[in-house]
């Protein structure tokens, strides 16, 4: 028998609505629940699109709750579908492609859409919002296609995006209609801080324009400004604000003003009718950022399921900018009037910059650039109203006049309130993570971020968390416990290649208990850097560990989404010959090979092998493994030089050939990637290689450092050298140093940038010795390597292991 | 009997190696077989609860923990179940050593199919 339930309908299927969901069924509300959004996704973190443009997440990474979670916990969802309107008569819900629904509640929350400028020529092609993923595909389709883009308007969301498309290789430049970037958040000292920041960055500025015109024919090339002066732009993101979702409620005939009008307890003009979220207006005020939504969603949840809540009276908010190295952060009030007193300390040489405001000695607003230490802390006392006291003030200007400032960090948390949000990004109160403490007896900002997600997002919750941490363990807690390189261990790459030699441990398993591993055979990420430091270490002794490699190194093939696997045969320096190729086809025929796909490093990948074939491939090709998957030098990217070309000054195909026999196989910190030129014309793009050559009359030039993947970066010089025999040396000894110096995993674009340019020159140009020292190393770890199909076909019990599926 | 278990043999214990997965088909059900550094066996469905699907016998093995190879989940050998913060759960099936034999506990509706 089963119960009728309220049927609730909730309108938006984003961060409010559904986080207001979650919270009603952590309360065990009896609800039969359906869901409509007009975005085909599932819910995802909105605020995360702004990784996703910058490269470092993918949208899957960012979904929130997938297809399953609707489905385990009886949630209807209807992706796709707008909902047009409430019918109060009929207590039904209406959608656009005709559906009726009836409701016992509704919530609406319907977020905000960008808003466009009403300007002539806004809606050519080419010019989008910054909103949802949608938008943020056009940008990241925009990036491959053009190289000149403009982000209209200089907020938060204007620099992520900006930032974002610079990451992507585009020329960037951020329109802005006043004098200071983010002005409804900072002052002017912190603004242009800011924007000398990001200008070191790459973004570059049109500050004090108003923009009147797009220009273009179908597709946007252009601006134009009020004062006559254009920018010529092939892409146009508008980031100048948003506009509360309020359609849906003003075709219904509830209440709105800038947004839908609730009470305390979220309720609109229409009975049974609730918003949160961005679309609300609640005393007079929409929020734009997730905490205060979450904040309602959880007053709202307990009014649903009957629990007994405060009311909701309104949030302080704190911002944080996600741009990686621009940490800035505001709270409460920031631009001072005659009635504030101001505190601030500014310090030009370490760019960093504070300010507190009071009034009538009340902590109303706080404003940090450079050093965002103390954000936790002022949010709380901005939040709270505190008093300003000589303990305060020595604690949070960090003048430490007073001593024992840090003994006071728990203050403000032990006065929080269970139920306030902690972790604005992931709705995870203080509660939440007190009992995640108490009840599982964890210790570390990693183990509350696994249970909880707090910290998961922006990361800015992260001094609270810690404060949390140490309020809940008193003495047990270890001042912000050291990171180590995984969440096994606190010790730090150097500190474990230290501990290898100085105890001569020999396998991962050794190193784990040793040097006391929490997790005692040690993670995905922890164990194949072990494994990789001790080959580095022993070059001749270590026994590689296969069930410490990833799966593609462990196969020495790539395994694909599907579970099939690619093969690359190598081909030195880009070069085949007609009967390779002839090979190459009749095996990919054979094996019924998906795709056959010109790499970008000029060679072929054979897509889509069944695993069981992979080793058949192989055989038949009896071509060497072109290390397509491996943490090892992937190919020597040449152009045809001297050999043909009629500005070639070198051969630049004999030389990448032999590199590439050369350095083939040994293992490496991270991917490697080198190419040879012939001549500056620079046909092999160099510039974004880990070691790029470039060859000239008189002899070879080298750069080191650059990356084409997700971080770009620009090779930088290196040094020139006349003869072959130098270069050799040179290469050897890039290589060998960053080999012993390089964590797992660091590409050289970061270990150039973490290491300096100049010391590594220092330590190769300048000192002969070290450079032949280097050289001889890099020979003997290359002397003991072996191609790994030769040996995995020779090694009958292994391959059949890895290889072919057993039967029943 | 649909339902009926039956114990099936996949294969002596040194065709498994120390910590690297095996897939077993077994009907229309494939399965990955691991065995642990402690000489254990487990056996699990060889398919993700990943959203993306994709296999699972490829995973880095650590302790009764499998790392999975294509998105890093962190799922227990023993129940099947995904780590926090991730989550959803891996079929699993008995094993048992038979002497040298490994053998897996299934339901014969797997053969018919
Ligand atoms: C790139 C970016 C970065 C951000 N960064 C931060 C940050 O760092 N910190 C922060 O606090 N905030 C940030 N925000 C803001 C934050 O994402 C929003 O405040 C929050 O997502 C709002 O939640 P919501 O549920 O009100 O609206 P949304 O998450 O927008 O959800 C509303 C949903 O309702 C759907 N919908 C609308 N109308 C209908 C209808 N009639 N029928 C059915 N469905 C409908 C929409 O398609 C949408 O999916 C960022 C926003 C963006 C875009
Ligand atoms: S880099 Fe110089 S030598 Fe090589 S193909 Fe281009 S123009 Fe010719
Ligand atoms: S507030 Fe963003 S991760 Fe917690």
């Amino acid at each position: 028998m089963t119960v009728e339930r309220e049927k609730l309908v909730l309108i938006g299927n984003g961060m409010a609505g559904v986080g207001t969901i979650e919270q009603i069924l952590k309360l065990g509300g009896a609800y039969d629940i359906t869901i409509f959004g007009s975005e085909p996704h599932p819910n995802y973190n909105r605020i995360m699109l702004s990784y996703v443009l910058e490269g470092s997440k993918s949208i899957e990474d960012i979904i929130l709750n997938d297809r399953q979670w609707y489905e385990d916990n009886n949630i209807t969802l209807h992706t796709g579908t707008t909902v047009v309107r409430i019918d109060e008569a009929s207590r039904q819900i209406v959608t656009d492609n005709g559906m009726s629904v009836p409701y016992d509640k509704v919530i609406i929350a319907t977020g905000s859409n960008s808003f466009i400028l009403p300007v002539p020529g806004s809606t050519k092609d080419g010019v989008v919002g910054f909103r949802d993923i949608a938008d943020c595909d056009a940008m990241l389709a925009a990036a491959q296609q053009y190289r000149t883009a403009a982000v209209i308007g200089g907020g938060l969301l204007g620099l992520e995006a900006a930032k974002g498309l610079v990451n992507l290789g585009m020329d960037v430049t951020v329109v802005h209609l006043l004098e200071d970037l983010m002005e409804r958040q900072l002052d002017h000292t912190a603004s242009s801080m800011l924007q000398a920041e990001l200008e070191r960055q790459g973004v570059k500025f049109a500050m004090g324009k108003q923009t009147v015109e797009l220009t273009g024919e179908e597709r946007v090339n252009g601006l134009r400004f009020s004062d006559g002066t254009e920018l010529q732009s092939d892409f146009v993101v508008m980031a100048v604000g948003i506009k509360p979702n309020v359609q849906l409620a003003k075709d219904s005939g509830i209440t709105v003003n800038r947004g839908i009008v609730v009470n305390d307890y979220l309720q609109t003009s229409m009975a049974n009718v609730y918003s949160v979220g961005e679309c609300t207006e609640h005393r007079g005020t929409c929020y734009g950022l997730v905490a205060p939504l979450f904040e309602q969603g959880m007053v709202l949840a307990k009014h649903l399921c009957g629990a007994s809540t405060q009311p909701y009276e309104g949030s302080v908010v704190a911002t944080k900018l996600k741009i990686s190295g621009v940490d800035v952060f505001s709270a409460g009030d920031f631009t001072e009037t005659a009635e504030h007193t101001v505190i601030s300390a500014k310090d030009e040489w370490k760019r960093t910059y504070k300010k507190i405001l009071l009034r009538n000695n009340i902590i109303v607003g706080a404003v940090l650039f450079g050093d965002v230490t103390e954000s936790a802390s002022l949010q709380k006392l901005v939040k709270q109203g505190t008093e300003m006291t000589d303990e305060i003030y020595g604690e949070v200007m960090g003048t430490g006049c007073c001593g024992g400032g840090s003994a006071k960090k728990g203050l403000s948390v032990e006065t929080m309130a269970d139920e306030e949000i902690v972790c604005g990004c992931n709705g995870v109160t203080k509660k939440a993570i007190v009992d995640a403490v108490t009840e599982n007896g964890f210790t570390t900002v990693d183990e509350i971020k696994a249970c909880t997600g707090a910290t998961r997002s922006c990361g800015g919750c992260k001094p609270v968390v810690e404060q949390i941490l140490q309020f809940v363990l008193g003495d047990s807690f270890q001042e912000s416990a050291k990171q180590g390189i995984c969440g096994c261990t606190t010790l730090s790459r150097d500190e474990i290649v230290a501990e290898i030699t100085a105890k001569g441990l020999k396998t991962t398993k050794e190193v784990m208990n040793v040097l006391g591993w929490k997790q005692a055979e040690g993670c995905s990420k922890c164990r194949p850097a072990v494994n990789y430091y001790l080959g580095m270490i022993y070059p001749d002794t270590h026994e590689d560990e296969k069930e410490s490699r990833f799966v593609n190194e462990r196969m020495s093939a790539n395994i694909q989404k599907d579970g099939t696997f690619t093969v690359i045969p190598r081909m030195y320096g880009g070069v085949t010959t007609p009967e390779d190729l002839r090979r190459i086809a009749d095996v990919s025929l054979k094996y019924n090979v998906k795709v056959v796909k010109v790499t970008g490093g000029q060679r072929l990948d054979l897509v889509g092998i069944q695993k069981e074939d992979v080793p058949k491939v192989w055989e038949e090709l009896d071509m060497p493994s072109g290390y397509g998957y491996a943490k090892s030098l992937r190919t020597v990217k040449t152009c045809v030089g001297s050999q043909f070309c009629r500005f070639g000054t070198q051969d630049s195909m004999g030389m990448g050939a032999f590199i590439e026999r050369k350095y083939e196989r040994l293992d490496l910190p991270a991917k490697f990637k080198i190419a040879v030129n012939g001549c500056p014309r620079n046909c092999a793009e160099s510039c974004t290689k880990d070691i790029g050559i470039v060859g000239n009359d008189g002899g070879w030039e080298v750069f080191i450092g650059g990356n084409g993947g997700i971080k770009p970066r620009i090779a930088d010089a290196f040094c020139k050298v006349k003869t072959d025999d130098e270069l050799i040396e040179i290469c050897s000894a890039v290589i060998q140093y960053y080999r012993e110096t390089g964590n797992y995993l660091e590409r050289t674009s970061e270990w150039v940038e973490r290491m300096g340019l100049e010391n590594i020159q220092n330590v190769i140009l300048n000192n002969e010795d070290n450079r032949k020292e280097l050289a001889a190393r890099i020979d003997f770890a290359l002397a003991q390597v072996t191609d790994p199909w030769k040996k995995m076909l020779n090694d009958d019990s292994t391959r059949t292991a890895l290889f072919e599926k057993a039967r029943v | 009997m649909d339902s009926a278990k039956q114990e099936y043999a996949v294969g002596p214990v040194q065709s498994f190696l120390p910590q690297i997965g095996r897939v077993v088909t077994a009907g229309n059900l494939e399965l990955a077989i691991f065995r642990t550094s402690d000489g254990a066996f487990y056996a699990v469905e060889n398919s993700s609860p990943h959203p993306k699907g994709g296999p699972l016998a490829e995973g880095i093995v650590s302790g009764h923990y499998l790392y999975d190879p294509l998105y890093d989940w962190k799922i227990d050998l023993r129940s099947g179940e995904v780590q926090a913060p991730d989550h959803g759960t891996v079929a699993t099936f008995p094993v048992s050593l038979d002497g040298d034999i490994v053998k897996v506990s299934l339901q014969q509706a797997v053969f018919q199919s």
